[in-house]
């Protein structure tokens, strides 16, 4: 919303302030200053003239014309001007030599088209108001020779820009915006809607309300006569223009101007273009309107119309018909001024996808009251602006509602700020919001709505008052609404600052101190965290070669994606985390390890396509709340990580080592190792891995992730580069094995006593599953299992590998002996052997 | 004495066990090395030395005799071991400065054999706010990314035709009427915290929300809100104020000063919002020919986040008293958060994951 200063000064007597001290204000009250806007304060030596004689001049491209013009000066000024619409007599706006206009324009004396310049003759669009460049500005016959023309047009104008909240509709005027400074400065405020109608008896046109719930007022006023050529006079225009609004016509400017003033949006109808009763009613099925912007909206059912024996011929509050729409040699006028119901503007506004400065305000709150007021300060301003007459009568079709009754104790605003506000101070408060304040509880509100909201929302007391907001606020219907009007008119800038005293809290769960141990062993380990953007799309999928029915390609698909490539939720973090390396690849990284905590989203097959939505006038059933929990997909949080090129660097030391499936794994290790799970690794196809070179990770007999090469097609797909590596596991899975506290160990002081097996296997048997077979072999007595060598070749034949181990034992209690621990290790090779096939090397 | 025989006890004749004693002495010291020495021992302190053979002698010296060349020779020989030991130690010292300066490198040289990786901003800032929560005895609680609208409008009192539900830019899971959304804000955790904790609930929330904006310098479509908590008995605005002042302290200094000034939020009545004084002009571009500046737009504030007292409307909804219970509730960006105190001009860096953004920020903001 856009207020010039000079208006709101028109109804509050503000004392000698600055735009920004009154914007500080309205800050504090609520009304966010966005910018200040100073217009012509920088003009300088603009005057009035009257043009004295005009000399063609001739031989030019274009009319040129020598004026001499009278400034009030000893000579008048001799003048080069380009435009044609003036006569001599005429009085205009001249800047003098020296003289600066908007923008810090300088004019001088200048020879032009072979005459001397001293100034120049300026149009509205040069003194910086408005587009109007049609021709000079001209000004009344009367107006005083050599006169400061910033004085007497009011040039100097400083404009605030203010963010208007959604709750408070009435502060989308002069109106609303007066009252509140006139409060925070505490000062007079004139009421501009305090109008005097005459009473009047007779209809102006026939009208009826068929829906009352989607209009409860709706008044219509008839100018005849009108002079559809009269223009707008200049202090109108050039406050529309301040306020954001460019000027049209008088008729249209008069219903801007009204609407800005009072914040009620009006429309005005040919009168001779409508047809029998005007009627107000939604629309009925495979009904049309042509707008006017010319386009035929084809309309909905819940739609909200003013029609007429011909049809629609206006969308209510939002946009008018073509049809009926004034032009330029209307003569009749009808002003529509109604109170529409919020829910039906705002949804009409929404389906069609129009906002208007009407529906704007519809959806926020209009003042029911101002219709009548209105509409009778449109047609007034119509009938002296444009000379025509006001008919008698006016149409006022309205549905009766009861006003909104609140009580409070006195000292609930005091009770939700935290600190006193005396009840006097109460009182004068929500007065100035325009309440009225009576004393004691309101005995109908008790009665009646013993058990609906009404009822949850009451709040009990000593000191009872019964409030009743004033018609430009519908926002306040609940006590806390009251509550609010006082404290931030008292000031939030007044509140204490206490702090409450929370009870003793339990700290992090486990759960959440898992993924902070999780992200820390990762960073530690080189990852670099990412948060990639959880969507993906098909292409996803299919560049993970998933397969047809592989469970992650039932994802839930959004119905407005930001991108249509990516409208899916993603099933799997690969995606995003691929993505992300090869865009740090593409900026020059070569060695990338990236990982990423996160929620995937994976609906279930059977789940309920809608999830219901409650009411919200008690708390809903726990089976209520379980039918939206259904419809919800599992959103279990995962980790994964990606890597490639080196992950132990190369240096002036030698060689590192690059990126491969055992990092990859590792990683899944590091995790679990948070977790105090212990991982069991299995060989596993499963894309998008490479197939010999895939990790199915499971803690316990738990599933909880993959890891290892990534598969070649996958790399190429995403221009990975070669060999990239990656894991991933879910978190959620291994919360749940959260294990507890760690017991804490016997440490063991006798002497260890070490054995080295080498058990020659086939190439094909998982070094998991012998290592496990030796350790179960092993029994109690072995305290550590270490391979220290993997080794195929000729000598331990053809398809066979050889697995170098150190067993160290030891005992709790005694030193053991070289037979104690043979026997242990025999037992080892034993069990390795019945599992695996294994057997001692050169045995 | 002149009674026996002089050539048998020649060597322990005063003289001559000086001269020995002299000898092994000027061999000790001419020794060059730890070698050298060990023949110096050999030669001179060894079995086979003079002074060892001298010391043989004694048993054929009369008796009055002995104890004397005894003492010569004890005191002869114990010269020659501490001479041996002190030279001993003198070349083992100069052996190991030879060795340890032979040893010496550059420990100049770079090493970045294992880089270390880092955590995201966004998460540890999540996590240090967490904490300060958590330290008044708030406890964490979370919710789903993807919800029930009714969790994330109706029941925060966000009516289908409110205006504000038309301002949540939001994506919606198909089809649009499913009743499912991406939530737009983390709210919706309060309603569940509140159906699900015994009161009094004391809540902060941290997670991921979504709105439907283009990805630009100050918009990313997925960003992080961390909301506040707090229903009790008793709760007012100045403890809302009171615990605000707190976090703001916590994130950004002593010093830094706040304002609250009255918001619009369905969910909170009465609303404010929390602004900062801006940390760069400290409110001074805000007065007229000042000069601009860039982090507050010359507003001399910079928003940091909503706040309010809980809507009854909202406690109803949740099966909660407001006759009894007052609470607040509070919500701040995330990204916003970051940008103020580290300084993070452009949102893209946050959501790109290019490893040279995060890298500066370790394991804690």
């Amino acid at each position: 919303m856009k207020v010039p200063l000079s208006w709101l000064r028109e109804y509050v007597d503000l004392p000698a302030v600055t735009a920004h001290e009154v914007a500080d204000k309205l800050t504090a009250a609520g009304l966010k200053l966005e910018a200040i806007t100073s217009h012509g304060h920088d003009v300088k030596n603009v005057v009035v003239g009257e043009v004295l004689s005009i000399e063609e001049l001739e031989g030019f491209k274009k009319p040129i014309r020598h004026c001499q013009v009278e400034v009030g000066e000893a000579a008048p000024r001799q003048i080069v001007c380009g435009a044609t619409n003036f006569t001599a007599g005429d009085r205009v706006p001249v800047v003098l030599p020296g003289g600066v206009l908007p923008g810090g324009f300088e004019v001088g004396a200048r020879k032009t088209y072979g005459r001397m310049s001293e100034g120049m003759i300026c149009s509205e669009r040069e003194l910086g108001l408005g587009d109007d460049h049609g021709g000079i500005m001209l000004l009344p016959a009367d107006t005083p020779i050599g006169a400061d023309v910033v004085e007497l047009l009011g040039l100097r104008e400083d404009v605030i820009e203010l963010e208007i909240t959604p709750d408070i509709g009435y502060a989308l005027s002069v109106r609303g915006v007066a009252r509140e400074v006139a409060t925070a400065f505490g000062v007079a405020f004139r009421d501009p809607a305090d109008l005097s109608p005459p009473a009047e008896t007779g209809p102006s046109h026939p009208a009826s309300i068929a829906d009352p719930t989607a209009c409860d007022r709706f008044v219509l006023r008839a100018v005849r006569g009108f002079d559809p050529h009269a223009p707008s006079p200049f202090w109108m225009r050039a406050r529309l223009t301040r306020a954001g609004m460019r000027p049209v016509s008088l008729a249209v400017d008069v219903t801007n101007y009204v609407m800005l003033e009072l914040g009620q949006p009006l429309h005005a109808f040919d009168a001779t273009k409508l047809s029998g009763e005007i009627v107000v009613r939604r629309a009925e099925p495979g009904e049309t309107l042509e707008t006017l912007d010319h386009v035929v909206r084809a309309l909905h059912p819940e739609d909200v119309l003013i029609t007429d024996s011909s049809g629609a011929i206006s969308m209510a509050g939002t946009m008018g018909g073509l049809h009926t729409e004034i032009s330029d040699d209307s003569t009749d006028i009808v002003i529509e001024a109604a109170h529409f119901a919020p829910s039906g503007v705002a949804r009409m506004s929404r389906r069609h996808n129009l906002v208007s400065e009407a529906s704007k305000r519809f959806e926020r709150g209009v003042d029911r009251e101002l219709p009548l007021y209105a509409s009778w300060r449109a047609v007034r301003l119509l009938a002296e602006l444009g000379g025509g007459t006001i008919q008698p009568g006016v149409t006022c079709a309205e549905v009766e509602t009861e006003p909104v009754r609140i009580s409070i104790p006195s000292g609930h605003p005091g009770r939700v700020a935290g600190m006193r506000y005396d009840r006097g101070t109460v009182i004068r408060r929500l007065e100035q919001v325009g309440c009225t304040v009576t004393e004691g509880a309101d005995a109908a509100e008790g009665a009646e709505a013993a058990d609906g909201l009404a009822a949850r929302l009451a709040v009990t007391g000593d000191d009872m008052l019964t409030v009743v907001p004033p018609s430009w606020r519908p926002d306040l219907t609940d006590p806390n609404d009251l509550a609010e009007e006082v404290i931030r008119l008292e000031g939030y800038e007044n509140l204490p600052s206490v702090l409450p005293a929370a009870p003793a809290g339990a700290g992090l769960t486990e759960g959440q101190r898992l993924r902070r141990r999780v992200g820390r062993a990762l960073a530690s380990a080189g990852y670099v965290e990412v948060l990639a953007y959880p969507f993906m799309g098909e292409r996803d999928l299919d560049n993970l070669q998933l397969p047809v029915g592989d469970a992650r390609r039932r994802a839930v698909r959004l119905a407005n994606p930001l991108s249509e490539d990516e409208p899916l939720m993603r099933t799997t973090l690969l995606p995003g985390l691929l993505k992300t390396l090869v865009r740090n690849v593409g900026r020059g990284a070569g060695d990338v390890a990236l990982f990423e905590t996160g929620l995937v989203y994976r609906p279930a097959a059977d789940a309920p396509a809608t999830a219901p939505v409650l009411g919200v006038e008690r708390r809903p059933t726990d089976d209520e709340l379980a039918s939206i929990e259904a419809a919800l997909p599992a959103q279990p949080r995962r980790v994964a990580v990606v890597l490639a090129g080196e992950f132990e660097r190369s240096g002036w030391w030698g060689k590192g080592t690059p990126a491969t499936w055992a990092d990859a794994v590792e990683a899944a290790r590091t995790v679990a190792r948070e977790a105090g799970a212990s991982l069991e690794v299995r060989a596993d196809r499963h894309e998008p891995w490479h197939p010999g070179r895939c990790a199915a990770l499971y803690a316990g007999e738990t599933l909880v992730g993959h890891a290892g090469e990534l598969h070649p097609r996958v790399v190429e797909a995403y221009g990975l580069p070669p060999r990239t590596c990656a894991m991933e596991l879910e978190l959620t899975g291994l919360e749940a094995s959260l294990s507890g506290p760690v017991e804490t160990p016997a440490i063991s002081a006798y002497p260890v006593a070490t054995q080295d097996v080498a058990l020659i296997v086939d190439a094909a048997v998982p070094v998991a599953e012998v290592e496990a077979a030796l350790r179960e072999g092993a029994g109690a007595l072995l305290e550590a299992i270490r391979l220290f060598d993997v080794y195929a070749g000729a000598q331990v034949g053809e398809g066979n590998k050889s697995l170098a181990y150190s067993l160290r034992f030891r005992a709790p209690d005694r030193t053991l002996t070289v037979e104690e621990t043979t026997a242990a290790r025999d037992a080892a090779v034993a069990l390795a052997g019945e599992r695996t096939g294994a057997r001692l090397r050169g045995a | 004495m002149s009674n026996y025989d002089p050539v048998e006890v020649t060597p322990l004749h005063a003289d001559e066990m000086a001269r020995m004693q002299a000898e092994a002495l000027e061999a000790v010291k001419a020794a060059r090395d730890l070698d050298e020495l060990k023949q110096v021992r050999l030669a001179h302190a060894g079995d086979r030395s003079p002074i060892a053979l001298a010391n043989r002698e004694i048993g054929a010296l009369p008796p009055a005799a002995r104890a004397e060349a005894g003492k010569r020779v004890g005191g002869a020989r114990k010269a020659i071991a501490d001479a041996l030991a002190e030279r001993q130690a003198q070349l083992e010292a100069e052996r190991d400065e030879r060795v340890l300066v032979e040893e010496t490198v550059d420990v100049t040289l770079p090493w970045d054999r294992l880089p270390r990786g880092a955590r995201h901003p966004l998460t540890t800032l999540q996590e240090r706010i967490a904490d300060a929560f958590v330290a008044m005895g708030y406890e964490v609680a979370e919710g789903p990314e993807l919800e029930g609208e009714w969790f994330n409008f109706d029941a925060l009192n966000i009516s289908p035709d409110h205006p504000a539900r038309s301002e949540h830019d939001t994506f919606f899971v198909e089809s649009v009427d499913s009743g499912k959304v991406l939530r737009t804000q983390t709210s919706p955790v309060q309603i569940r915290a509140l159906l699900s904790r015994e009161l009094p609930v004391y809540v902060i929330s941290p997670g991921k929300v979504f709105r439907t904006d283009e990805l630009d310098a100050t918009h990313t479509p997925v960003f992080h809100q961390i909301e506040g908590l707090a229903v009790d008995e008793g709760l007012t605005m100045a403890h809302l104020k009171g615990t605000l002042d707190r976090f703001a302290e916590v994130m950004f200094g002593k010093g830094i000063t706040t304002r609250f000034r009255p918001n619009y939020f369905p969910f909170t009545e009465p609303s404010a919002e929390m602004d900062l004084k801006c940390f760069v002009c400290r409110g001074a571009s805000a007065v007229p020919g000042n000069p601009p500046c860039r982090t507050c737009k010359s507003e001399g504030w910079i928003e940091w986040g909503g706040c309010g007292m809980v809507n009854p409307r909202v406690l109803i909804a949740c099966g909660v008293d407001p006759d009894r219970y007052s609470g607040f509730a509070f919500g701040m960006g995330v990204e916003r958060t970051l940008m103020f105190r580290h300084n993070a001009e452009d949102m893209r860096d946050m959501v790109e994951g290019d490893a040279r953004f995060t890298l500066p920020f370790g394991m804690e903001v």
